[in-house]
């Protein structure tokens, strides 16, 4: 536990800690940017504009590995909560590093897949399915990355003994990012509908 | 709270500091204070940028053609330059940083007793990312082809193809500047609720915090909820100007109505994000200096929600001459007049706290009662708006410049030296000279009045907006309607002058002005029971808290105010 | 700073989603459109309430976060209905349908 800072950062009126308050705040805020994407990526959809029949030229079996690895770096970070509840550092400080594996695995396909695509011609201009693609999982990707480094950050701190709480709100983000995932999937694999 | 806590809560964090450097107490700081003042300052910077641009246009409005002093000659893409900017920079760089950042800032903890925001450092990236996104606009307009001339609004196609709109990096370099100053106020938000949530004083019930918190916490909620649709599609339009993708090019399958309802799903709840922190500081001026109870605490709390609520089922009054389905317009007539339902019962309470009270004309209460009088004309006309068929005619027009200059001025302005006037002592140590804010007040108000009450004649008279140089529209460029324009020109030129009268009160008074107790207005919220400046820390004891936030003039008391830290003889 | 409640068997929790996930692979392969929408996204709203109440414990929270979430997913909703007739419904004597058969591009539109 830390008690630096105000000590206003450790009063709690409503029942909840802080910093996890802010966390929810926070993806309440960040439900509304990607939802605001896949709201147009529906409209856009539904109304029948030429291109999102592409949906059939992303690989379902990268896609479904991708969620795969995010289900399962969102039990490990979840297992870091777990650990460090029981004080256990060194256990947490493992799961925690699973878990930014996961992240690095997932952008590794992420990597593979643009290329594969983009060598076949299907740039970010080539249609509005192809623009949302890039633009949602990109921003996506941008929300892993930013994920792995906090994620790294409180791995070290709480190896030093500090803040052990933040492996909770950092789970939190990280299985955010995983749920965007398990809406992204659908929505740009499958094309059938 | 128990006894026991609270005195754990009493030795406060103040005793583990050593004395900071200047860079880390003025530069780099983490005290919700000096915060403040960073962000009303640089909002303050703004507004004498953007008053500049309005000065321009609006001279080469009265005198078209001519050199404007000071200036230059405005040509028809610089006018549009100018007009975009002005709009974007008070709305973005003036209203929410002042208001919200700024007072929301320093008063948010010390009203709610405590000794900082809770996430301090949070706090301070908030206002770095800020000061960046300030930075950007600026240097739009010095790329080649000048800064963003659009309009506020950034439709598409002009907007997101270079060929149109021949600002080709000063849009991008537009759109980066909003977007980073989204985040910074995401950011920020998410501070202002989480302590206003969990950091109140033990005893400090909701019903027990000052309407200008909750007004301040309510907008930062409404604008958080909004803004990420629009942070959607400002990386859209990013992509369709730098990438060439056609999210909003209906030639690749886009549509350019998409923009005009991700930007107007914000846009409308965004007047209301400004709108409310101030109703909410003008609330605890107008108690303070009628010496009564606010009218329907919990009434005016209830319209704030009502408002707010509502706030995100209007847009599209925006965008009725767009081309949407008119029975889509039927909704949106209702649901817009609707809300002018719980605003008119604000405004009614707020008149209710003022009747019967023993008025004191000192000059925060001036400018208060001047936002209640000017946002009324403002609201009003507002109505006919919200009609669609008078919108056909009205939409685009010099009526719409008029309504929404009765209702931002107020806000952004008038709000603005409301609660600067009102809380100077407090944040400087320092009362400001009487005289001199009565010179000022009048020599702004009435000169305000003037510039913007002959534009709703303009407007009926089929005036359109977002145009050079009338000279073109022979309809328009009679006499009679040029006499205006210069009317209304000088008198924003001799309102610009009067504000030297208000820089130079600000400064001399910051180290010259008598110096201010600790309560000199004799009021009762939490920040008036500490030092004129507060130390770091704030309290010096953390208070606790007994009763809300307006006891005053409570029958059978010597005293006509009850500060909410006085302990009650029972306790 | 734990709250009193049992930790749910978590890896449990995880066979599930890993038995969803192959649900919602193999249901769209059927290529029968309804059972698609079920499958894919049927079972990815069921992934998020067992990755949302179990894994970010929000069955132990406070209600107030579940009334925040419902709360924002409601507004996006509002957003979507404001704005699809004017994205979808494109009957009308001056629209030109002219993304299908392309002749937006030689008209510059």
């Amino acid at each position: 536990m830390s008690m630096h800072g105000p000590i206003a950062t450790h009063r709690s009126a409503t029942g909840v800690p802080t910093g996890r308050l802010a966390v929810w705040w926070l993806l309440a805020s960040e439900i509304f940017i990607f939802g605001g994407l896949v709201t147009c990526f529906v409209l856009f959809k539904l109304n029948g504009t030429p291109g999102f029949e592409d949906a059939s030229l992303t690989s379902v079996a990268a896609g479904a590995i991708n969620t795969f690895v995010l289900l399962t770096s969102s039990l490990s970070i979840v297992l870091a909560h777990a650990a460090i509840e029981k004080g256990d550092r060194v256990k947490s400080f493992r799961y925690i590093w699973y878990t930014i594996g996961g992240g690095v695995i997932f952008l590794g396909i992420k990597t593979y897949e643009y290329t594969g695509k983009i060598i076949h011609g299907h740039v970010i201009t080539e249609n509005l399915f192809w623009s949302f693609y890039y633009t949602m999982t990109g921003l996506h990707a941008l929300h892993v990355i930013g994920g792995m480094v906090i994620m790294a950050l409180i791995s070290f701190d709480i190896r030093k003994g500090h803040n052990y709480q933040r492996v909770e709100l950092i789970g939190i983000y990280w299985h955010f990012v995983d749920l965007v995932w398990i809406f992204l999937f659908p929505l740009l694999y499958i094309a059938n509908f | 709270m128990s006894q026991a806590a609270a005195a754990v809560q009493s030795d406060t964090h103040a005793e583990h500091h050593e004395e900071l450097s200047f860079l880390h107490k003025y530069i780099l700081p983490v005290d919700h204070k000096i915060i403040a003042m960073q962000y009303i300052f640089t909002g303050m910077i703004m507004a004498i940028i953007g008053g500049y641009f309005a000065y321009a246009f609006r001279m080469q409005l009265a005198f078209p053609g001519e050199l404007v002093p000071l200036y230059g000659l405005v040509g028809p893409g610089e006018y549009n330059m100018l007009v975009t900017n002005h709009g974007t920079i008070m709305i973005f760089w003036v209203a929410m940083p002042v208001l919200i950042a700024g007072f929301g800032n320093y008063l948010i903890p010390l009203m709610i007793g405590c000794d900082d925001m809770v996430f301090p450092r949070l706090n301070r990236l908030s206002y770095q990312i800020f000061l960046v996104s300030a930075l950007v606009l600026i240097a739009s307009f010095f790329v080649r082809g000048g800064g963003f001339g659009g309009a506020w609004t950034a439709y598409p196609p002009l907007s997101s193809v270079a060929e149109y709109s021949l600002t080709d990096w000063g849009a991008s370099l537009w759109v980066l500047a909003v977007a980073l100053e989204f985040v910074s106020f995401l950011l920020g938000g998410i501070n202002f609720i989480t302590t206003t949530m969990n950091a109140r004083a033990p005893g400090m019930k909701m019903m027990d915090i000052p309407i200008a918190v909750w007004f301040i916490v309510i907008a930062v909620i409404l604008f958080m909820a909004s803004v990420g649709p629009l942070i959607a599609g400002a990386v859209m339009l990013f992509m369709d100007q730098r990438l060439g993708t056609s999210f909003f090019l209906p030639s690749g399958g886009g549509d350019p109505l998409l923009w005009q309802h991700l930007f107007w799903f914000f846009g409308h709840p965004e007047v209301y994000v400004v709108l409310l922190p101030t109703m909410g500081i003008v609330a605890d001026i107008i108690t303070v200096f009628s010496r009564k109870k606010l009218f329907g605490y919990r009434t005016v709390l209830y319209t704030a929600f009502a408002t707010g609520g509502l706030s995100f089922v209007v847009w599209a009054h925006h965008q009725f001459i767009a081309g949407i389905d008119p029975r889509m317009a039927n909704v949106f007539v209702v649901t817009t007049v609707l809300i002018s339902i719980p605003l008119a019962e604000m405004m009614f309470s707020y008149i209710a706290t003022l009747y019967g009270g023993s008025i004191e004309l000192k000059t925060p209460m001036l400018w208060a009662l001047s936002f209640l009088a000017a946002f009324l004309i403002g609201g009003v006309t507002g109505i006919y708006l919200g009609a669609s068929a008078v919108d056909v005619y009205f939409h685009d027009s010099y009526f719409v410049i008029a309504h929404f200059h009765y209702t931002f001025f107020p806000i952004t302005i008038i709000g603005m030296f409301a609660a600067l006037t009102f809380w100077f002592p407090k944040m400087f140590g320092r009362m400001m000279n009487e005289t001199l804010g009565k010179i000022h007040f009048w020599g702004t108000f009435i000169p305000f009045n003037c510039i913007f009450l002959p534009l709703f004649f303009l407007g009926l008279a089929g005036q359109h907006r977002r145009i050079y140089n009338y000279n073109h529209f022979p309809d328009l460029a009679t006499q009679e309607l040029q006499n205006i324009r210069i009317f209304a020109t000088v008198s924003l030129v001799v309102m610009l002058i009067f504000q030297l009268v208000f820089i130079y009160n600000f400064f001399v008074s910051m180290f010259k002005g008598e110096k201010a107790p600790n309560n000199p207005w004799n009021a009762n919220t939490l920040e008036w029971s500490v030092p004129s400046p507060p130390p770091h820390g704030n309290f010096k004891t953390l208070p606790t808290v007994y009763r809300g936030a307006y006891e005053y003039s409570v029958p059978g008391r010597e005293l006509d105010y009850w500060p909410q830290n006085e302990p009650s003889e029972e306790n | 700073m734990s709250d009193a409640y049992a930790h749910p068997n978590y890896v449990k929790i995880w066979y599930w989603l890993l038995g969803l996930l192959a649900l919602s692979v193999v249901g769209p392969m059927l290529e029968i459109p309804t059972l698609t929408i079920i499958t894919a996204f049927g079972i990815a709203i069921v992934k998020s309430y067992l990755v949302a109440a179990y894994f970010m414990h929000l069955k132990f929270e406070k209600k107030l976060i579940w009334f925040l979430l419902i709360l924002s997913i409601c507004l996006l909703g509002v957003f979507f209905f404001g704005t699809a007739p004017d994205l979808m419904m494109t009957d009308g004597d001056q629209w030109i349908d002219c993304i299908a058969d392309k002749s937006c591009v030689e008209q510059r539109l």
